[in-house]
């Protein structure tokens, strides 16, 4: 069995966010970027379902962070990346579209990613890339178990409700958590692989994908918008006090 | 037929409060007429979706199918041929939305809070990076939408009344997702949405071993544990005490927010508390913005301070 994962660069939360001179982007000049946390969850959830015989193919498009993503990759058990060159879109429509061309020049039993990236403006890649490749897609997904040529989901509604599908392969999944928290790979172990496995590179073709839509404007919201910002102990102490709580 | 069509989504007999919350936005833009699509036996409760003028009645099972309601959306809209399509922002809405716009082949915008109608095209405010940033888009209509729960007010679309009923017919789908059961939650040992006081900790906490000094004043508080998604995923804390979008929908008199950015899937799970206090280091956190108490402090300063005054 042959398990597809895309992955995604994006910007670190925890970093603070400003807006770029053209007051339409976020300013990426100093801004420390990781793999989208979602992704990191398709990752763990390829590597539990493969077993001896399978295979789990990391696919990222070049540029900062996709050796790094596919090398950590191959290091926690991956067994090949492929750097996908030549695409400028990335946004959703343009990642699918890449996406789908990498994956079209092989067959996938399944194709894994994360539910959502912290700036996909444009819709969720997963459902969208299953849209473009006529595959079943299932989003939301907590639990992955494989059956012959099914595999049997757990997606997640709201107020922890779970509902249970039958889906059959090859398809894409949208992954929310992996069954059990991404693996660790050392920072040896990584530079090992970066040292001895040559990447795969694919050449995507000319995309004409597009959102069909244009930022027009980015800021951030007001913060302490609505909280009365309070200063020391003294004070936290008098609200839980007027609460009634302590 | 130009106007607004909404996407009904429900769950456990009932439609959820982001179809309210749509149809509501959907009269207020006077983009044209409005019109609802609900699945199986929801479109015998039409009366309940008088703020559309027609109600689009799609012959799919009653339990949620991503492959038959994408379909069945897709034949609503070829249909109605409306402006603008309204899809919940929901683990529902993700795979009705996506294929939909995909197979149209017309824009969609994800995460939306508000949209304003001009001159043909429709401005919509995108709430992304974790609820830190504000992305206004201008699209060109026909376009698919996709709202966040809680940004309306549901009681502006809960109108009674009498829409047209029209019926779209069974669905033909190629049957390669099979719908198998609904799991209900597990409580676990404490139903939170039950709790008085919640301390609930996010990813600021650190690590495992941190959670100890949040566990400790919460059994000072008389308070019940709580947490944001990525501690559940990250084996910490159990799915139990999970608040948020595919987590718990609290509403406790006293939320005590702990390292919690306040990322829109947390808040919609627990902006209904009475009163909110979120301690987080980063100033600029949206936790703040729906916290009626704020310190941007260090929270294991406070906490530690905390508990030695209370003990």
């Amino acid at each position: 069995m042959r398990f597809a994962v895309l992955l995604k660069w994006v910007p670190d939360l925890v970093e603070d966010l400003e807006v770029d001179d053209e007051g339409t982007g976020v300013d990426t000049e100093d801004l420390k970027f990781k793999l989208n946390e979602f992704d990191d969850h398709a990752l763990e959830q390829a590597l539990l379902l493969a077993g001896e015989g399978d295979e789990v193919v990391a696919l990222t498009l070049e540029g900062d962070g996709a050796e790094k993503m596919l090398c950590t990759a191959i290091a926690k058990g991956a067994s090949r990346g492929i750097r996908l060159t030549g695409s400028s879109s990335l946004d959703t429509a343009g990642l699918a579209d890449s996406f789908s061309q990498a994956l079209g020049a092989d067959t996938y039993d399944l194709i894994l990613t994360g539910v959502q990236s912290v700036d996909d403006r444009d819709g969720q890649l997963g459902p969208v890339l299953a849209a473009r490749m006529g595959l079943p897609c299932v989003s939301v997904v907590s639990e992955v178990g494989l059956e012959g040529s099914t595999a049997m989901v757990a997606k997640e509604y709201s107020g922890g409700m779970v509902a249970e599908f039958e889906v059959d392969l090859p398809a894409v999944l949208g992954i929310q958590a992996a069954s059990e928290a991404p693996r660790y790979a050392p920072v040896s172990r990584v530079r090992q692989v970066q040292q001895t496995v040559d990447l795969e590179e694919f050449a995507v073709s000319g995309t004409g994908a597009s959102s069909g839509s244009s930022i027009t404007g980015m800021a951030q919201p007001e913060s302490g918008g609505g909280a009365k910002m309070l200063t020391g102990l003294d004070e936290l102490v008098e609200v839980l006090n007027g609460l009634g709580v302590t | 037929m130009a106007g607004v069509l909404v996407v009904c989504e429900h769950l456990s007999g009932g439609f959820a409060d982001i179809t309210f919350e749509m149809l509501g936005l959907a009269s207020s833009l006077q983009v044209g007429e409005v019109s609802a699509v609900a699945f199986g036996s929801m479109a015998d409760r039409s009366g309940e979706l008088g703020a559309a003028s027609t109600v689009i009645s799609a012959g799919c099972s009653d339990d949620f199918n991503p492959e038959e309601y994408a379909a069945a959306a897709k034949s609503a809209v070829e249909t109605t041929s409306p402006d603008l399509v309204l899809v919940a922002s929901t683990s529902m809405g993700y795979d009705i939305a996506n294929p939909l716009a995909a197979t149209l082949g017309i824009p969609l915008i994800a995460y939306c809070t508000g949209i304003e109608p001009e001159e043909g095209a429709f401005v919509c405010t995108s709430s992304l990076y974790g609820g830190k940033m504000g992305v206004t888009s201008t699209v060109p209509g026909p376009a698919v939408v996709m709202m966040l729960s809680g940004a309306h007010n549901a009681d502006d679309g809960r109108i009674e009344g009498s829409p047209g009923v029209s019926d779209l017919g069974a669905v033909d789908t190629p049957g390669r997702v099979r719908f198998k059961q609904l799991i209900e939650p597990d409580q676990g040992d404490v139903d939170i949405t039950q709790s008085g006081v919640l301390v609930a900790i996010g990813r600021g906490i650190g690590g495992k071993d941190d959670i100890e000094v949040a566990e400790e004043l919460a059994d000072l508080l008389d308070a019940d544990m709580a947490c944001s998604r990525p501690l559940v995923d990250a084996g910490w804390m159990p799915k139990s005490r999970q608040v948020g979008k595919s987590g718990m929908r609290v509403k406790p008199s006293l939320y005590i927010a702990l390292g919690i950015s306040g990322a829109p899937e947390h808040i919609e799970g627990m902006k209904d508390s009475a009163t909110i206090i979120a301690i987080n280091s980063d100033e600029n956190a949206p936790i703040f913005d729906v916290a009626d108490y704020g310190m941007a402090e260090d929270l294991f300063d406070v906490c530690e301070e905390l508990i030695e005054e209370l003990e």
